[in-house]
């Protein structure tokens, strides 16, 4: 049986100047972000057609990363995987400020950001929007609970069936982000349940793109090396989920192309979309999906630049995924009068047209600056981090 | 296994265990509470906000105003309708269509095999079960005991997910500072805002401003109490074929076309 040593980072020059550049970051955000509201929303790219713009697009990436990079600690603590074990702090804490990163975006990007007590003191039980609120402010309430009987002691015996809970909590939460656009029934580039399961698959292969770059980043000192079977196991783990998130998408389209009402946007997304077909299909399935996959099919050859590269190249993938489904399946148009061609004052029947300002680039890189500036603090203040190589390590608790 | 917090003495660019109590950390921890309390504090001001219990206080639920609009009565390029929308309600568009409000639009239709053409009007189609009412995290977006769909501005919180939900685009977001607000329709940049059916004239027993312009020109657009059957409306409706505007969604439109 033996011990893990978790410790604190100091840090050091290269930790604080990374640091400072993401409070940078931070800052930038938040200026973007007074910039909106001050002028309203004419200062973006975002208009009565493209509702939801980049903003989102960076809010549903760091959402759908934070419950994905909790399974980290759902493998040790709930699948009894005990090599996973040491690295569960990490993993908690990051999908606290992933998750918080991606709610600052959202909440900022409101017509009405002061009015955020309102949100959160009138409840409409049938909007999946309010269900969310819950779902998002519960799970940082239940990963916390994670973290403190992971790190307290006496309560470690609880550890299994706290992340148990938030295991099943993380599912959810991920069920109501994919359900958002789920249940838009009348947009045919949505309005499908396998969306829910298709946002699942990709929190699972987002959220461990992630927490294997970070992890890797803190390589850089000797004590916190990863052990390079672990790192294997991790690489071949992401390998299963972004074919998973591949298969889900197939689902999704297939069965969109088979539903008539529906075609003509498969026929426009796969053939005739212009940027969002090369998004789909160069960045998202090429070059985010089927090269890491050739990159990291091999067991032998695979050098840690190969893998770094492969999971940076993933996570582009995943964003243009994203950015896909939400600005592609807006832009276009809805069908009011089937069978007719529309013409009018608002766009009817035209492909809306998008191009993101730079506020709005501003608010979605400092919420993403805001989660690791967070989980860099985090590190700083408590032991989350096993000391020495963090693969010999004994059973999960 | 156990779990045991130590340090490594710092050989890592780690905090040595001998400097367990961390002054710098508590300090670093206080000092984030306190900025945290900071930026905190303003945000959880009260606000008297109206409700929109209040707003439909008032409301007939035995009745459930609608509109007939005839297309084949519709002329195209006029927009008599919409001018007058905007003159009773004070919105105006800016030549940034993408942006600019959209209470009320005319749409042209083009049959591609026949090439004929037929124009009609658009607006907030006031379904029984509004989509954008079912999607409102804050309830802003309601609907009145008599079929009325409205925005609470004063619960709006700008999420624009009811557009995302409107099945024809008939909501818009105020996405600039506004002047010269009309008393009896108030709006807000960063809140929704849509068709009211003119509410303010409706409680008061006159007919919304579309309406009443369409019946200087074309007649085209009828408007009364589709829930009793004695009214012209529903007798025009029970006598010839209408239909609904994606009524496969089954959201039950107020608003109902008749040719076209």
């Amino acid at each position: 049986m033996a011990n893990v040593v978790y410790t604190e980072c100091r840090g050091g020059q290269r930790f604080w100047t990374l640091f400072a550049g993401l409070v940078v970051l931070v800052m930038i955000g938040a200026v973007s972000a007074l910039y909106m509201e001050h002028e309203g929303h004419i200062v973006t790219g975002m208009s009565n057609e493209i509702v939801w713009g980049l903003p989102h697009v960076f809010a549903v990436f760091l959402i759908v990363i934070a419950s994905g990079v909790l399974n980290i600690a759902s493998l040790g603590s709930v699948f009894g995987e005990m090599h996973y074990k040491p690295k569960a702090r990490l993993s908690g804490v990051l999908a606290i400020t992933f998750l918080v990163g991606g709610l600052a975006i959202l909440v900022l990007d409101l017509g009405r950001p002061d009015r955020l007590t309102v949100a959160m003191t009138n409840y409409n039980f049938r909007s999946i929007f309010a269900w969310n609120v819950i779902l998002y402010s519960g799970f940082i309430g239940v990963v916390i609970a994670y973290l403190v009987v992971q790190m307290t002691k006496a309560w470690v015996k609880f550890t299994p069936y706290v992340g148990l809970a938030a295991f099943l909590w993380r599912l959810t939460l991920t069920t109501g982000t994919g359900s958002i656009f789920g249940f838009l029934m009348a947009r045919s580039p949505y309005a499908s349940a396998v969306l829910a399961p298709l946002f699942i698959a990709m929190s699972l292969a987002y959220g461990l793109a992630v927490f294997i770059l970070i992890r890797l980043a803190l390589e850089t000192s000797a004590s916190r090396a990863l052990g390079e079977e672990l790192l294997q196991r991790l690489m071949r783990l992401l390998v299963i989920f972004i074919g998973s998130v591949l298969y889900f998408s197939g689902v999704f389209h297939f069965t969109s192309i088979y539903t008539a009402w529906r075609v003509d946007w498969e026929a426009y997304l796969l053939l005739d979309g212009g940027l969002y077909s090369l998004l789909f299909w160069g960045v998202y399935v090429l070059v985010g999906t089927l090269i890491p996959m050739a990159m990291l099919y091999g067991r032998t050859g695979v050098t840690r630049q190969r893998e770094i590269l492969a999971t940076v190249m993933v996570l582009l993938g995943g964003f243009a995924h994203i950015y896909v489904i939400i600005i592609g399946g807006q832009a276009y148009p809805l069908k009011l009068f089937p069978g007719y061609e529309v013409t009018s004052s608002f766009n009817d029947g035209v492909v809306a047209r998008y191009v993101p300002s730079l506020p709005e680039l501003g608010l979605g890189l400092g919420g993403a600056a805001l989660a690791l500036a967070m989980a860099m603090m985090a590190m700083r203040l408590f032991r989350l981090l096993p000391k020495g190589n963090g693969e010999s390590y004994g059973t999960a608790p | 296994m156990t779990d045991r917090s130590q340090s490594c003495g710092g050989s890592c660019g780690c905090k040595p265990e001998a400097e367990t109590v961390d002054e710098s950390r508590r300090g670093f921890l206080a000092g984030a509470a306190a900025a945290g309390a900071t930026v905190l504090a303003p945000g959880v001001t009260l606000y008297a906000y109206g409700t929109a219990e209040a707003a439909a206080a008032g409301a007939d639920p035995k009745k459930r105003w609608g509109l007939l609009i005839d297309v084949s009565k519709c002329v195209e390029g006029c927009t008599g309708c919409v001018t007058a929308c905007q003159t009773e309600n004070g919105w105006k568009t800016t030549g940034k269509p993408a942006t600019d409000p959209q209470w009320i639009r005319k749409v042209t239709l083009r049959d591609p095999k026949s090439g004929a053409t037929r124009s009609a009007p658009v607006m907030c189609q006031h379904c029984a079960e509004p989509p954008c009412a079912d999607v409102c995290p804050t309830g802003a977006s309601f609907k009145r005991a008599d079929g009325i769909v409205l925005v609470d501005r004063h619960r709006c919180i700008g999420c624009r997910y009811c557009m995302m939900a409107c099945p024809y685009k008939a909501r818009s977001f105020v996405h600039e500072a506004l002047e010269d607000q009309k008393p009896h329709a108030p709006r807000g940049m960063g809140t929704v805002e849509g068709c009211t059916l003119c509410v303010h004239r409706v409680d008061k027993g006159v007919a919304p401003a579309c309406v009443e312009a369409c019946a200087q020109t074309a007649g085209a657009i009828m408007f009364g109490d589709i829930a009793d059957p004695k009214s012209e409306i529903s007798k025009v409706i029970a006598t010839y074929a209408t239909m609904q505007i994606r009524g496969d969604l089954g959201v039950d439109p107020g608003v109902r076309y008749r040719n076209l």
